[in-house]
């Protein structure tokens, strides 16, 4: 089974700074770690090549600093691993990431199961995933806690609104993880020494299918940051500093009819 | 501009889609197909491909003419057998956004026995309610639900497109955005629409302190998921209005691979959602143990207990118990936070509730920009107190 794997870098604080002129993140200089979620769609992917053989694939569109995720990526397990990265890659939103991502996937291989986590902590949409899936035509599901190999694909478990729904999926297809569907490992010293530098595949726009650069990064976006605020606050507001605040609460919820 | 693209790696050079193309825009060379100018990228070789070796390849569309794009579409979501509420919700806020500028608001039904609720959704002043009701679609899979509100769309060509943050919403509406090359902004939590029809989107961003304001600006429809709880719903109106339009199913629900193997309903689990009164714990809490006091006080009120993120990753609480950006939005009548910082990625999903009380013994802690009543104090001494003093009322 060939298995692909979509990581991101993260900022590995939520202080993150915004180019004011394009609304596009300013990432220089913030340490970043792998999207914590992401580490569910690894463990997912390893557990099923332990039980079933296969290859782990991990791929990144991102910069080339990216190239630490995709390594961290190898010492918990994963075979082979790439970064997408290009200038003109830069900026995109939701469409263009999806699209970057699928015609990424396409140039290096031919997968069975396509992995993500169900959201990043920074762009924090879910959307990238099921996006991907459309793009390579291709069914998928959505915050899936359990999945199993089954015959020509997997059954995925999805939690709905008030129903779980299990549904089979033949291969290729794209599943998106919930957190609980497993406990992921932590990166191993001994995998670390084994495989030495492997080297990260680091390819760009002119490997993949289509080249048309307007299709990617800002110019493929079609969503735009128009303006980054502070939220508002409300400011009508009472402040009680007294000893005697318990009474006073209390008097309140009288006053409000909670009691 | 679509283009048809073939992958080499993986053609036998069969001529299927040669053989299948009803434009003859397929020639072969030396054994291999190549498209020639009479392409009008139909996509039926890339259905027709044995091997999957064919690919239409999007591209953006440069710049639509949004006067053929009116009115909003809400997809009402149906699931375990009940009108999801955040539709009518959605309904609420695309009447708002639609009157001024004279455009009509919609709605859209997918599933198994869904006809039943078209009615009751002519209650709420819709031009139109299109229902696709059939068995292929009697469980959820995003792509079949994506062929029917695309069919759909492309029939009323909708400006926006409004859908619910749910589980559900969130695994449809990238389908639906990526298959009209346009954008979707996620789990919005207001929104504000030009004269021009441009719908400008606010959500929180970046886990920092910011809301960032969103547009699409040269593609239709515009796709937004809004939250449960974010927006108000409608009055019902006593008569009923506006038009229910059975659709036929669209072929290419056919074309859909995943099948179910098994429903399980869920044990009704009450919500915090849904609660009228909330007591919150945050990371001020020092011990699991305490956790009881803000339970208590929550059966004392009547209502429920929440907490932060930063709970549920020490497995104090679970994931469904989480207020915020990764858990809930909630909008009770009465939130009363008890050791909680205010982070934006938790305050952006509270605030819209209606007596905020906050209780923390640090001055400047941000809670305290959204709370009604800002209680500077030690939560281990007003708790105990007010409990006590609840329970005596009680006596
Ligand atoms: C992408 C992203 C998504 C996130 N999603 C969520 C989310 O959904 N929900 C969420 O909650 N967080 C979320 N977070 C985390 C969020 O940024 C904060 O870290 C979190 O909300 C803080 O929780 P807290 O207020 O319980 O803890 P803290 O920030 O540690 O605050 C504890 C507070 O308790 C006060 N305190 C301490 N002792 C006492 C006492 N004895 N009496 C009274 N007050 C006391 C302190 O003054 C302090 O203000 C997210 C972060 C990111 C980056
Ligand atoms: N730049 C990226 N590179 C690789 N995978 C990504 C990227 N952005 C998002 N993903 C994947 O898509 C999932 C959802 O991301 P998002 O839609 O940003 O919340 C993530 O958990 C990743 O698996």
């Amino acid at each position: 089974m060939e298995i692909f794997v979509c990581i991101k870098q993260v900022p590995a604080t939520n202080k993150v700074e915004v180019d004011e002129e394009t609304g596009v993140l300013k990432r220089n200089g913030v340490a970043s770690k792998m999207n914590p979620y992401d580490l569910f769609a690894l463990e997912t992917a390893l557990r099923l090549k332990q039980a079933h053989g296969g290859r782990v694939t991990v791929g990144t569109m991102g910069p080339p600093q990216a190239q630490s995720v995709i390594r961290e990526a190898y010492w918990i397990g994963a075979d082979d691993g790439y970064v997408f990265s290009d200038r003109r890659l830069g900026g995109a939103d939701v469409l263009a990431t999806s699209y970057t991502l699928s015609q990424a996937i396409r140039s290096i291989g031919d997968f069975d199961l396509i992995l993500c986590g169900k959201q990043t902590t920074d762009g924090d949409t879910a959307q990238v995933g099921p996006a991907i899936a459309e793009y390579l035509g291709i069914p998928h599901a959505a915050w899936v806690s359990r999945l199993t190999l089954n015959g020509d694909g997997v059954d995925a478990e999805q939690q709905l609104q008030d129903v779980i729904e299990t549904v089979h999926m033949p291969f290729p297809c794209l599943v998106t993880v919930e957190q609980d569907i497993c406990m992921p490992r932590l990166p191993s010293l001994r995998i670390a020494r084994e495989i030495g530098d492997r080297p990260v595949h680091i390819i760009g726009l002119d490997q993949f299918l289509d080249t048309d650069e307007t299709h990617y990064g800002l110019a493929g976006s079609a969503t735009s940051v128009e303006r980054i605020f502070p939220p508002e606050h409300d400011t009508v507001r009472e402040v009680w500093t007294g000893q005697d605040s318990a009474d006073r609460l209390h008097a309140r919820l009288r006053q409000w009819k909670i009691i | 501009m679509a283009k048809i693209a073939i992958l080499e790696r993986r053609c036998t050079g069969c001529g299927q889609c040669r053989a299948q193309c009803p434009f003859g825009a397929i020639d072969m060379h030396d054994g291999r197909p190549e498209m020639n100018a009479a392409c009008r990228v139909c996509g039926i070789c890339v259905r027709s491909c044995p091997e999957q070796a064919i690919v239409r390849l999007e591209t953006r569309v440069e710049s639509v003419d949004k006067s053929q794009w009116k009115d909003i579409l809400v997809f009402t979501e149906v699931s375990g057998g009940r009108l999801h509420p955040v539709g009518l919700e959605l309904i609420g806020k695309a009447q708002e956004l639609a009157q001024p500028l004279g455009l009509a608001v919609r709605a859209v039904l997918v599933g198994e026995h869904v006809s039943e609720y078209a009615e009751e959704l002519q209650h709420y002043g819709l031009r139109e309610i299109a229902v696709y009701d059939d068995p292929e679609l009697g469980y959820f899979r995003a792509d079949a639900y994506a062929s029917c509100v695309e069919d759909y769309i492309r029939f009323c060509k909708p400006s926006v497109v409004l859908v619910g943050a749910t589980s559900l919403g969130r695994s449809l509406a990238p389908r639906l955005s990526t298959r009209f090359h346009t954008g979707l902004t996620a789990d919005c939590t207001r929104l504000e629409m030009r004269e021009n029809t441009d719908l400008v989107q606010i959500r929180p961003a970046f886990g920092g302190n910011i809301m960032a304001q969103i547009v699409t600006t040269h593609t239709r429809p515009q796709f937004a998921t809004v939250r449960y709880k974010v927006m108000n719903p409608p009055p019902r109106r006593p008569d009923k209005s506006g038009t229910v339009l059975t659709r036929s199913l669209p072929r290419s629900v056919m074309d859909c691979k995943a099948r179910l193997v098994s429903v399980t309903p869920v044990p009704p689990r009450k919500s915090i959602s849904d609660a009228e009164i909330l007591v919150v714990g945050g990371r001020g809490l020092k011990k699991e143990a305490d956790l009881d006091m803000v339970r208590e006080l929550a059966t004392l009120l009547g209502g429920d207990w929440a907490t932060t993120r930063p709970l549920v990753e020490k497995g104090w609480s679970g994931n469904e118990r989480q207020i915020g950006l990764s858990g809930r939005t909630v909008r009770p009548r009465l939130i009363i936070t008890c050791g909680v910082s205010g982070a934006i990625q938790f305050t952006s999903c509270m605030n819209g509730s209606e007596h905020i009380i906050a209780i923390n013994s640090d001055r400047s802690a941000p809670i305290f920009d959204v709370a009604h009543v800002a209680i500077v104090d030690d939560l281990y001494h007003v708790l105990p107190e007010l409990i006590r003093q609840l329970k005596e009322a009680e006596a």
